[in-house]
């Protein structure tokens, strides 16, 4: 098992015949993902690496029944391929596009829980089930499949997260990125109750930083419904107020979104949170042998 | 992006949002001149990029020219220092002369992102004028809200709404109402993440008018508003924070010791907060980003030791797209440029781990590598405590 994504998923990429597209279809190839369409408009009957290209992502469901979908598309056109993705009828969709302006996002963000789609991102690496499916720019190879589900906002810090698991012989279920920007689509709030059903996973990392309300939010949850193990760790306690660390998402505004608080509100949800970076895995295997 | 008070203003007028009549000068007898055209008294105003301006000196009520003339020649050229500036302060490049207006009340208005909620809120309160946090701390029920369905935007009745609650004048609760409106289609035809006004002031003859006004854009929207990229002020910005833009470098230049040089933002934040907890402290946030080449890397690693503050350099890839043969060759050409005397500690791992720490240990460098973050940290932490004895 594993969420959101396993063997069955159906595949799609927008923007697939676009240079991050083709790269990243072929490694997902590898990485064992379904592909079964690729759109890009005006590029109707051509072929990406054995895939068919449509012009339309309807025309491509109605086609493949591709059910999830991934976006290489450019900032400017990025929303409006999510809302086609998500009127098509595609259950997932996956943006990694980086600086869509955050009035696109607030109504496509509304959209989206209209037309009954999950939206993963933007600004995310993605997603992967090892060994199963991959929706994202990771690199597979650094993943085995095993019991640890992670939820992160950030994509490099995810990688030496499982690396450090890897590195102790323990693999992951699935691990999410949820994005780097203000307004992202599935929360840590939504994903810890699937990872919670899924029978394969085991224990959660939550990797988190400043900004927002997103960990004070997954800490209240926890609380309620969650009985699996939980390690996290916060980015940024040493990040001054008011810039912008890189991502979007990651600013102190108004005394709101230190790395303290959310320390705090998960400590007393009874997670326990890495003092240190080099310390998230150690830390997850304590608590599966405790 | 931030831009200036006088920047904002104009941007207001645009939309019909009162703003008192002003003019933005560079110079004492631009200053002078200025205030003789719109009539004294005036307010003389020091346009930096930092709130507290009042509180600093930067703000000067002029009843005459001769008072215009000593408050520009006592401002302009020199340093403001604020409670948001740090104790540098920032140099005084442009003053704001305004029209002085008759204040009777002020009130604080201001639209936002709410990111839990995922909508634009509307923030009013009848505490205008003073710092909206600690209000919010001291009285959160002094703090009204209107939030905004996206789908259908701001609506009159709740812009209305606002107001009556702000108690603001009879006569003045429709003006305000279609200012509210206004802010609003503003904030959002403009990619604004912040449009504040504080204080919005009523007048003794109870006329609305924005005393001060701050806009925040959204970097990720100035790409659709050519105009609006002119605006950025560059002398308010860390000469190294704009060498390294240019660059396409993400970073953040801070007051601490140890330099770092990460790929993404998440590790970038990590890797100074693992600084931090083995005792030292970071100099600076730099994310060379995950399609960094061998020049950007020569580039980022340049603006590190270029930092006078600098006593190591901690250099943190896990390689994905960005891979560690092209990592270590930018890293080497750069040491050998610049003539390094500081501690270099390297980690590598991810993307051709292999060849990269090759050329690290053939360049004739003498570089501290370690293969974990754990051993990075030991390291780090080593030099530290050398450095500190």
């Amino acid at each position: 098992m594993s969420i959101l994504i396993d063997r069955q998923t159906r595949a799609l990429v927008q923007g697939i015949t676009g240079g991050e597209g083709r790269f990243h279809t072929e490694r997902m190839l590898q990485d064992g993902t379904n592909i079964v369409a690729g759109v890009t408009p005006g590029k109707a009957g051509e072929s990406v690496e054995g895939v068919p290209v449509f012009d339309t992502v309807a025309d491509a469901v109605a086609a493949t029944g591709a059910n999830a979908s991934i976006l290489f598309v450019p900032p400017p056109f990025a929303a409006d391929a999510i809302c086609e993705a998500a009127e098509a009828g595609i259950e997932l969709v996956v943006c990694l596009t980086e600086g869509i302006p955050v009035h696109d996002m607030l109504p496509v963000r509304r959209y989206v829980d209209l037309a009954g789609a999950r939206l993963l991102g933007p600004n995310t690496p993605g997603l992967i089930s090892p060994g199963k499916s991959k929706l994202g720019v990771m690199a597979g190879y650094i993943h085995t499949p095993g019991p640890i589900g992670i939820i992160s906002r950030s994509g490099t810090l995810t990688y030496e997260v499982v690396h450090q698991l890897t590195a102790l012989g323990i693999g992951q279920s699935t691990c999410v990125g949820i994005g780097g920007d203000p307004i992202v689509g599935l929360t840590f709030a939504d994903l810890l109750p699937m990872f919670e059903a899924d029978p394969e996973t085991e224990g959660i990392i939550l990797i988190g930083e400043i900004g927002g309300s997103a960990e004070e939010e997954a800490a209240a949850l926890i609380e309620r419904e969650i009985s699996k193990p939980v390690v996290a760790f916060i980015a940024g306690r040493t990040a001054p107020p008011g810039r912008r660390m890189g991502h979007a998402g990651a600013i102190i505004t108004g005394g709101a979104g230190t790395a303290a608080a959310k320390i705090a509100a998960l400590t007393a949800a009874g997670v326990t949170v890495a003092p240190s970076p080099a310390e998230i895995g150690s830390a997850m295997a304590e608590r599966l042998n405790s | 992006m931030k831009i200036h008070e006088f920047q904002a203003k104009e941007i207001f007028a645009a939309y019909g949002i009162p703003v008192a009549p002003a003019r933005a000068v560079a110079s004492v007898d631009e200053a002078a001149a200025a205030a003789a055209e719109i009539g004294t008294p005036v307010v003389v105003k020091a346009q930096i990029h930092a709130g507290g301006r009042g509180k600093g000196g930067g703000i000067v009520l002029a009843h005459d020219l001769d008072g215009v003339r000593e408050a520009a020649d006592r401002l302009l050229g020199h340093p403001l220092v604020t409670p948001q500036t740090g104790p540098e302060g920032r140099t005084v490049r442009t003053l704001l002369v305004e029209q002085a207006s008759d204040i009777a009340s002020e009130y604080y208005l201001a639209i936002t992102i709410d990111r839990a909620r995922r909508t634009a809120v509307v923030i009013g309160s009848q505490a205008g004028g003073v710092d909206i946090e600690e209000t919010a701390a001291r009285d959160p029920d002094a703090i009204l809200k209107e939030w905004v369905e996206p789908a259908i935007g701001l609506r009159p009745f709740q812009a209305h709404r606002l107001v009556r609650k702000l108690g603001l004048p009879a006569s003045a609760v429709r003006p305000a109402t279609k200012l509210v409106l206004s802010l609003y289609k503003l904030f959002c035809a403009e990619d604004c993440s912040l449009a504040e006004i504080n204080p919005l002031a009523i007048t003794d003859d109870e006329q609305l008018v924005s005393i001060d006004a701050k806009l925040n854009l959204d970097d990720s929207g100035l790409f659709r508003h050519p105009k609006a990229q002119a605006l950025r002020d560059l002398t308010e910005e860390d000469p190294l924070e704009v060498e390294a833009t240019a660059a396409n470098l993400n970073y953040i230049k801070l007051d601490g010791n140890v330099g770092c040089l990460v790929n993404g933002a998440g590790l970038a934040m990590a890797t100074m907060d693992l600084i931090d907890h083995v005792g030292a402290r970071p100099a600076n946030f730099l994310d060379v980003g995950g399609g960094a080449t061998a020049e950007m890397i020569e580039k980022g690693f340049r603006i590190l030791v270029g930092d006078p503050d600098v006593e190591a350099v901690f250099i943190n890839i896990f390689g994905g797209i960005l891979r560690c043969d092209i990592l270590a060759e930018g890293v080497v050409a750069a040491a050998k440029a610049v003539d390094v005397r500081c501690p270099i500690i390297v980690r590598l791992e991810g993307t051709n781990v292999d060849a990269g720490r090759g050329i690290l240990a053939n360049s004739g460098l003498s570089f501290q590598t370690a293969t974990d973050l754990r051993e990075a940290a030991q390291l780090v932490g080593a030099v530290a405590k050398g450095g500190a004895s």
